[in-house]
């Protein structure tokens, strides 16, 4: 034994060397099993011991499961790539660019260097930008287990609640996939404390224009709920209207009184919901003059 | 087993192979303190706010508390000990203590891996002043003169 203080209760550390090998151990495990990936959020809480898990299967040793495929299809995630990869990369730059201004406020740079986009998705916090993204973009989780091989999920099965998934303990994040459709483009946004602190409200806003006029809008935020919250009133208030500030202005009036929201300790209710209409006037502002 | 070092690590530290046996909860910032006894790579808040405590590994600035010394099996680490010594300041140093970089110089660790892992990367000048740069809390300094000795750095147009 060392003679200094941990932070971290004791626990059994499993280095798996294979996705069969991860699935293996969290099959047969009767313990609690962590997952680590990027660590970021997990280790993190193993030092406030607010997670004692009593086993740690570090997954980063898995080959084939930091992929990163984008093209017009949309963007398909393997579970362990890293943000900071993700954000440099040229095709999903190209294809799914909301993507990566989402991933640019996550954290800062040292912390991207070993988040994983699949740990981001896997940990659900209700503030995180890459669910309300999935969410307004109807995207897809794909999970694996031993014995039930993989499926694929859609965002509303699979966010349950706060750090709450459908993930069952033996299965695996294998991929996070980010569908794209023809004439659909998506941005994001958020408000924060300071840049890099989780948002006080972040917006996905997806919109399929045609001729000067919406036929279809996808409004996500995070932030506000124990889960990325859609808004409809204001994706059904947009469709068939002309893109405009008039427009913009209705979205982020339907917004503040549709969003949830509660007070805590940074700011009220009222105030989160007013910031997430701002977000949608500043969206659409923002992708109107884009297109 | 849990609580015993029952994990044999090899890894490289400042170009020096380190052999270990370590508990699979030591955080990597400890095993460098503690085990290796390099106590230049600094701890704040130890879950991943502060940036003190960050050092490259495979020369990515990272976060050595939210790292186990285990996760470094095989990698290469660079910590603060690898840049200057007090007679022989790096380049980067030199840049901080001209430009009065620092106070208390409690986070100036962490900051200086940042900036020369941006500096390995590639990184323009402004992308480690304005996005890397925040991602360490200096509650002494106000920031403005960090920022001049990493321009000061990058002007030198020196390789470190």
């Amino acid at each position: 034994m060392k003679g200094y203080c941990m932070k971290p209760g004791p626990f059994r550390y499993i280095a798996a060397q294979s996705v069969e090998e991860a699935l293996d151990v969290l099959a047969s495990a009767e313990e609690d099993v962590a997952i680590l990936a990027g660590g970021q959020s997990l280790v993190s809480l193993m030092n406030l011991r607010l997670a004692r898990p009593d086993i740690v299967l570090d997954i980063n040793r898995v080959p084939g499961l930091a992929t990163v495929q984008a093209d017009d299809s949309g963007a398909r995630i393997g579970a362990l790539a890293r943000a900071a990869v993700v954000e440099r990369d040229a095709s999903v730059g190209r294809y799914v660019p909301a993507l990566i201004t989402a991933i640019g406020h996550i954290g800062h740079p040292q912390v991207r260097n070993r988040t994983t986009i699949g740990g981001n998705v896997a940990h659900a916090d209700p503030s995180s930008e890459l669910p309300g993204l999935l969410a307004c973009m109807e995207g897809t989780v794909t999970l694996a287990s031993a014995s039930r091989g993989a499926r694929e999920v859609g965002w509303d099965e699979f966010f349950i609640s706060v750090f709450t998934t459908c993930k069952e303990p033996d299965e695996l994040v294998t991929s996070v996939n980010f569908p794209m459709a023809p004439g659909w483009r998506y941005a994001y946004d958020e408000v924060a404390t300071r840049h890099g602190d989780y948002p006080l409200a972040g917006v996905s806003m997806g919109l399929r224009v045609d001729g000067g006029v919406v036929q279809e809008a996808r409004v996500s935020v995070v932030g506000v709920a124990d889960r990325p919250v859609r808004l409809s009133s204001v994706e059904a208030a947009a469709a068939g209207q002309d893109a405009s500030a008039a427009l913009a202005r209705d979205m982020a009036g339907i917004a503040r009184t549709e969003c949830p929201a509660s007070d805590d300790a940074h700011v009220s209710a009222e105030h989160r919901r007013w910031l997430a209409g701002t977000l949608v006037s500043r969206l659409m502002a923002s992708m109107v003059d884009a297109a | 087993m849990t609580g015993e070092p029952d994990i044999r690590i090899t890894t490289t530290v400042n170009d020096v192979t380190v052999e270990a046996q370590v508990e699979g909860r030591t955080l990597l910032s400890d095993f460098l303190r503690h085990d290796v006894g390099l106590t230049g790579t600094h701890v704040a808040c130890e879950h991943g706010v502060c940036g003190a405590c960050t050092v490259l590994v495979d020369d990515q600035p990272v976060r050595s508390c939210l790292m186990l010394a285990a996760q470094v099996d095989g990698c290469r680490v660079d910590t603060v000990e690898s840049l200057g010594t007090q007679d022989d300041l790096s380049p980067l140093q030199s840049a901080m203590w001209a430009e009065h970089g620092l106070q208390c110089g409690f986070c100036t660790p962490g900051i200086l891996m940042t900036v020369e892992g941006g500096r390995r990367a590639g990184l323009d000048v402004r992308q480690v002043v304005e996005d890397a740069l925040p991602g360490h809390l200096c509650r002494c300094t106000g920031y403005q003169n960090i920022r001049n000795a990493i321009e000061s750095y990058f002007a030198q147009g020196v390789q470190a």
